[in-house]
């Protein structure tokens, strides 16, 4: 289980959602909070970058980034078989 | 009752009767507009229980290039027309007033009209000033639409905006106007090089007292990243093709006149012919291959707005619409003077003047500077058939 704080961590850098992270719930819509298309992309680097990882082209879509709870799951659908 | 294509011939040959007149006049195509209409084109992608043809795009994008060949700017109207429908079809059907709508759209035969771009946002549609204003079950919005393509001719307007007066600029919803909800002042006028009959003019867009019903349920950013990305790339490629392919066929006729003339000799042109037949082909090929991918993709929203699927439409606008220019000028290198006459069996200035409007329409470097921006995370396909 990754803690959510990991991820705050992450989004707290994000140029888009930064001014905004102690705001933003688990299931609210980052892209609704105003982030954009090079920042989702800036949040993805980030996200490979803090848990050491590569997310495959088929979770690259807007879903897998939209929620704090979605980038969860993304994140453990990915570190699951390590985990394992 | 005719087959698709016999329908959209009848529009094509209406609409190339005055394809000359919409350009040296910039008005609308309004003789194959009511051939559109009465041969109830303007409903196709509409599903089946709301009274359309529950057509896909590949269907649509056929027609588009039918039409290109014919008058490019009858042929853009009724690809943006078809972008705007694409995302009332993907996007409206869990709400009751949009399916309404729909109905009226096959039934009735409207045509929509997109209002995305604005004033102070540089043509950047995922960004809006104007916001919708509500007060109870009503919204207004005021828009200083700097470009909204046969605004004055629409049935109905898609129009984007800020969710609230306090959302980020991203934070956008799209709403439907009826066109007798909206006053539009005109504010400039669309006097262009080429794709004169689309009426592209600037407005100062009011909608007052609007049900907030007609907001169309999901964020404006969805209804971007999963169908108007894919339809708008997909159709106005292939309205360029239909260019393109008008300018080879004139060309060709040319060259085989030549050959005509001079029995038993390959005319000197046959080599340039042979060279943007070449290019033509890879054009077509691109397009194709984009709208399979596409289509196999059957509506799934998170594979359409993937950054895959999204830098493969990026890579075809871009390159199509250069490629479309290049084959439009060579069919003109090869006719020669004939093309650059107006007036000849060869004339090619329309659809070179047309043509260009192609890597200009989102430029080039817009989109490039996007795909950039996704390639930083976007990981390889490496498969032949698939990505």
């Amino acid at each position: 289980m990754i803690p959510a704080h990991d991820i705050r961590e992450v989004l707290g850098h994000n140029g888009d959602l930064a001014p905004l992270v102690d705001q933003i719930s688990e299931d609210d819509n980052l892209f609704d909070k105003g982030l954009s298309s090079f920042g989702s992309v800036q949040l993805m680097l980030a996200l490979e970058q803090r848990f050491d990882i590569e997310f495959p082209d088929h979770l690259l879509n807007r879903r897998s980034f939209s929620t704090i709870r979605n980038i969860r799951s993304t994140l453990e659908s990915l570190l699951e078989p390590s985990a394992a | 009752m005719s087959t698709l294509a016999q329908r959209a011939g009848k529009a094509a040959t209406v609409a190339a009767l005055h394809a000359d007149a919409v350009d040296r006049d910039g008005r609308f195509p309004e003789e194959a507009m009511a051939v559109l209409k009465a041969e109830r084109l303007l409903g196709l992608q509409i599903p089946r229980q709301f009274g359309g043809e529950g057509a896909g795009l590949t269907e649509i994008a056929q027609i588009c290039c039918t039409l290109g060949q014919a008058c490019s700017a009858a042929a853009m109207v009724f690809a943006m027309h078809h972008i705007k429908v694409a995302s009332l079809v993907g996007h409206g059907l869990d709400s009751d007033w949009h399916c309404r709508l729909m109905e009226r759209i096959a039934r009735e035969q409207l045509l929509v009209a997109s209002s995305t771009t604005e004033a102070g946002t540089g043509g950047d549609l995922r960004n809006s000033i104007c916001a919708v204003e509500t007060t109870g079950d009503l919204f207004s919005l005021s828009k200083e639409a700097s470009v909204i393509s046969y605004g004055i001719q629409a049935d109905l307007i898609l129009a984007t905006a800020r969710r609230h007066p306090e959302s980020p600029s991203a934070d956008q919803v799209l709403v439907a106007l009826s066109r007798d909800q909206v006053s539009l002042e005109r504010v400039s006028r669309w006097d262009t090089l080429g794709m004169r009959g689309t009426c592209s003019d600037g407005f100062r867009l009011e909608a007052r007292d609007i049900p907030v019903v007609q907001i169309v349920p999901k964020p404006f950013a969805e209804i971007a990243a999963q169908s108007m990305l894919a339809s708008s790339h997909l159709l106005w490629s292939s309205v360029w093709f239909g260019i393109a392919t008008f300018a080879v066929d004139r060309a060709r006729a040319f060259v085989q006149g030549e050959a005509r003339r001079r029995a038993g000799q390959v005319p000197p042109t046959a080599l340039r012919l042979a060279e943007v037949s070449n290019a033509l082909q890879a054009m077509q090929a691109a397009i194709v291959t984009a709208l399979r991918r596409v289509e196999d993709l059957h509506g799934d929203a998170d594979a359409l707005g993937s950054i895959g699927v999204s830098v493969m439409l990026n890579n075809l606008k871009t390159s199509v619409s250069d490629m479309a220019v290049d084959v439009v000028q060579r069919a003109l290198g090869i006719v020669g003077l004939a093309g650059y006459k107006n007036g000849t069996p060869f004339s090619l200035g329309r659809p070179l003047r047309d043509i260009m409007s192609a890597p200009l329409m989102i430029g080039n470097d817009r989109i490039l500077a996007n795909t950039a921006k996704l390639l930083l995370v976007q990981k390889s396909g490496g498969q032949l058939m698939s990505a």
